[in-house]
């Protein structure tokens, strides 16, 4: 792989399991060295089903797809040795400790002797476990599993990374600690990362790119700020003082562009001039003497490219199904 | 008093329902006494030749007593085995939860428990009937000899459940079959009493397991003997075993 | 979570080293949950006592071997302490499998041949701690091997291959079922192949013919006569022959096909 071709190529790729319509249907995708690229999607999209298959555990039913430059079903070994991956379980031995996972992992991924307690060490320190390094991992928190996972999956210096749903069920502390990681592995070691989530503000804060998923489809794709340019511009909430002074405030408002009406005579109105405007709304509402409760502008979010896209708010579009089953 | 029965009956409903349906659960249930039967009755059956052993209908009816209790009992470990299981996946402290009367919890699973031997009783029954058992007692022997079956069942069923609400998790399982197996295995089974020797025979005397083994061949043979003892150790055991249960119950109660 | 990035230079994996690694695992697991060897090591010498003690009428039986009853119930703890190496076995690796370890294991160089290796290493370990115990406890209670020291030695090499060969079956249900509750159930049907063999009397004393026929064809009864033969009757080439020879035969096909369910299971393209 030289560096201008991309880290992860997809060309077609299909997977379709027995009894189940097609769990990944015909997707394509590049994502280049050193970014991170966000894979969003609701429950039983196809997101886990499409790392499976980047990460050789599964084979596709069709299509190519390289990783690191390697073809995926023809050379899998390859593409094992040029990736790291925490999938969606924090898949961990209960009765071994964080130090002895580190340990087994570097001798199985073919270590020196001599570099394994050093490399251990050195990902236990950068996970933040060194305390708990020596418990065993069945006394852990979710967030210190999801931490430990991840540097197992850094144990052999990967030089892409596969993260399938890192921070599900996380608190925030944990989830911005492991964010702070990925950013920083991105950043500061050119890693590729690959990450699939279910959290809108996962792939806003993170993502350099994301490609939004639905029934095994991509639906959209491009960088955060495009895509949600893409889909319409601002709008500025105002919710008047007087709740009888709504018709006054419609009106006044209606010249920006398209309104709607909220309760207690608030007022939704769309700014396709940009934010530049909200500026202007504040001087027209002064000089018509109306007093505001509150004004607040919403820049469109990624839930309203999904729901321009697929037609369903991204919370609750999953389907809960295993995206494994034969 | 209505709560009470209407959450015994959901959740003996729910076992057996859940028997019935799941192969995995009905299966061992099933399978097990009909090869103690086979392994018993068919395997040792020379044993009928040593000297002085006079039970009249047979090797075959000599081992379908003990086989017909130890399903008794089992069926209620296996229950236990439910209990625990339903602890492990979170669904029993949703019962908790939703059931107005809790010790209804403890009845029903006994119920769902004799529900379920009652099926393998059924199927051991007309395997040995199929097997050429011989059977001298008349109807009320026959009788006689469920009751001690429901009693076994009922008193198995309510120590397992009990250990089941005590230690909430299915590695409970060794814990609730153990001590079941080793009191019904020091009992007389594959010779008479006064045929076993050594320390087996001192311990059998004295084991409560032994009198409702004896009486349950003695009902079959249409001799009758220590029936009475056998159903009031059963009753003290099955009191004993209620509140052993639902101290099981408030300590589940207490983990929340 | 901050500190210099490390690049690491690796070299293809050592097979052996692979093999140790999974195998001081297994060990480590079994080491560090003890209390579930409790139930497989005394569930047999329960049994043993019992049944040595209750069945000894059977010894009154014309033609019944000139030895205890306890003498001729110590080989069946062998065999029942494999079945359990067998669904231990198969329980750690189908947790393994259902909890994703085995993902995580896959996404390594690590060979299905070691894996397999590894996981069977660390039941052998358990498998000599059971034989041990168990031929410690029958000595202990008056049971005399007619073979002497080195039967005693032959008799732990059998049931340790023996226990392998299970451990194998179970790797093998594990594998190609991918459950713990799959191979638990089959827990039942393999205790089923001990009753119906001649662990509780001699083949030439079953009296029900469709018994003895069954008893016949099951190859547990010449494990267990080939152990038994050790502890009552010496050396004995054709007893010896068979147990082994099952013993190997059980070994080689459950092994085979459970390489063949690895290979299966571990659809790394």
């Amino acid at each position: 792989m030289n560096s201008s071709s991309p880290a992860i190529e997809i060309e077609q790729l299909v997977r379709e399991f027995r009894k189940g319509p097609r769990a990944v249907d015909g997707i394509d995708l590049a994502v280049s060295p050193g970014e991170i690229y966000g894979f969003l999607g609701p429950n039983g999209a196809g997101k886990s089903t499409t790392v499976l298959m980047l990460t050789t555990l599964l084979p596709p039913t069709s299509g190519r797809a390289r990783v690191g430059g390697y073809d995926i079903l023809r050379q899998g070994s390859q593409v094992r040795a040029s990736i790291g991956a925490a999938l969606q379980e924090a898949a961990l031995d209960a009765i071994l400790t964080g130090r002895e996972h580190l340990m087994l992992q570097a001798t199985l991924q073919g270590m020196p002797k001599a570099d394994r307690t050093r490399r251990a060490q050195e990902l236990l320190e950068r996970v933040g476990l060194t305390e708990a390094a020596d418990r065993r991992v069945g006394g852990y928190s979710g967030g210190m599993k999801r931490r430990l996972d991840l540097a197992l999956a850094l144990v052999h210096g990967p030089r892409i990374l596969f993260l399938d749903e890192p921070t599900t069920g996380l608190d925030l502390q944990s989830r911005s600690a492991l964010w702070e990681e990925v950013a920083r592995l991105a950043k500061e070691e050119g890693m590729t990362v690959f990450l699939t989530t279910q959290y809108l503000e996962e792939a806003d804060a993170l993502a350099d790119r994301v490609g939004i998923i639905d029934h095994g489809k991509i639906v959209a794709e491009g960088t955060p700020t495009q895509l949600k340019e893409e889909i319409g511009s601002p709008t500025v909430e105002v919710v008047p003082a007087d709740a009888g002074a709504g018709d006054a405030l419609a009106q006044r408002l209606a010249s920006f562009g398209q309104l709607a009406r909220n309760g207690r005579g608030a007022v939704t109105v769309q700014l396709p001039g940009g934010e530049s405007q909200l500026a202007e709304v504040v001087r027209v509402l002064d000089q018509a003497h109306l007093k505001v409760a509150s004004l607040q502008l919403h820049q469109p979010s990624l839930d309203d490219v999904f729901l321009a896209k697929t037609g369903r708010k991204l919370e609750g579009a999953g389907e809960d199904q295993d995206e494994r089953q034969p | 008093m209505r709560r009470f029965v209407y959450v015994a009956k959901g959740v003996a409903w729910r076992s057996v329902h859940n028997t019935l349906v799941s192969p995995a659960i009905l299966l061992p249930s099933l399978i097990f006494p009909l090869f103690f039967l086979a392994a018993f009755a068919g395997g040792l059956s020379r044993i009928s030749d040593i000297p002085n052993f006079d039970y009249k209908p047979g090797y075959t009816a000599f081992q379908f007593a003990f086989v017909f209790l130890q399903s008794a009992a089992f069926g209620g470990v296996f229950t236990g085995f439910a209990v625990a299981r339903d602890f492990d996946s979170g669904f029993a402290r949703r019962l908790l939860l939703t059931a107005p009367r809790r010790s209804g919890i403890i009845a029903g699973y006994a119920l769902g428990a004799l529900g379920r031997w009652l099926i393998t009783a059924v199927v051991i029954t007309t395997a040995a009937l199929a097997a050429g058992m011989n059977v001298s007692g008349g109807g009320i022997e026959i009788v006689g000899l469920i009751g001690l079956g429901i009693m076994m069942n009922l008193g198995s069923a309510l120590w397992a459940c009990g250990v089941a609400m005590f230690l909430r998790t299915e590695q409970a399982g060794a814990l609730i079959q153990m001590p079941v197996f080793i009191v019904l295995f020091l009992a007389p089974v594959y010779v008479p009493l006064r045929l076993l020797t050594g320390w087996v025979h001192a311990v059998a005397r004295l084991n409560p397991a032994t009198a409702t083994l004896e009486a349950a061949r003695g009902l079959i043979a249409g001799s009758p003997t220590k029936v009475a003892l056998s159903f009031a150790l059963l009753a003290g055991g099955a009191v004993l075993t209620a509140l052993w249960a639902r101290r099981g119950l408030a300590s589940a109660e207490r983990a929340g | 979570m901050s500190a210099s990035p490390s690049a690491v230079a690796l070299a293809p994996p050592h097979l052996f080293e692979q093999v140790g690694a999974v195998a001081r695992r297994s060990v480590m697991r079994t080491v560090r949950q003890r209390g579930l060897l409790v139930f497989p090591l005394l569930f047999p010498l329960i049994l043993f006592a019992i049944n040595g003690s209750a069945l000894g009428a059977a010894t009154k039986i014309r033609g019944f071997p000139p030895v205890s009853y306890r003498d001729f119930a110590l080989a069946v703890p062998f065999i029942q302490g494999a079945l359990f190496v067998a669904v231990s076995t198969g329980t750690d690796l189908a947790r393994d499998i259902e909890s994703g370890f085995f993902d995580r294991l896959a996404l390594t160089p690590l060979r299905g041949s070691a894996l397999l290796a590894g996981q069977l290493g660390g039941s052998v370990v358990v498998a000599c701690v059971q034989s041990v115990v168990y031929l410690a406890v029958g000595v202990a209670s008056g049971v005399g091997i007619a073979s002497g020291f080195g039967g005693a030695l032959v008799l732990l090499v059998l049931s340790i291959l023996i226990a392998f060969g299970f451990a194998g079956l179970g790797a093998l249900l594990a594998l190609r079922f991918g459950t713990g509750e799959a191979v638990q159930g089959f827990f039942p049907l393999l205790f089923v192949t001990v009753f119906l063999s001649s662990s509780s009397l001699p083949r030439n004393l079953i009296q029900i013919s469709w018994f003895h026929e069954v008893a016949t064809y099951n190859p547990v009864s010449y494990l267990i006569e080939g152990i038994r033969s050790l502890i009552i009757t010496g050396w004995d080439a054709q007893a010896l022959a068979l147990g082994f020879g099952f013993a190997l035969l059980l070994c080689v096909l459950t092994l085979g096909f459970a390489g063949t369910a690895m290979k299966n299971r571990l659809v790394r393209t």
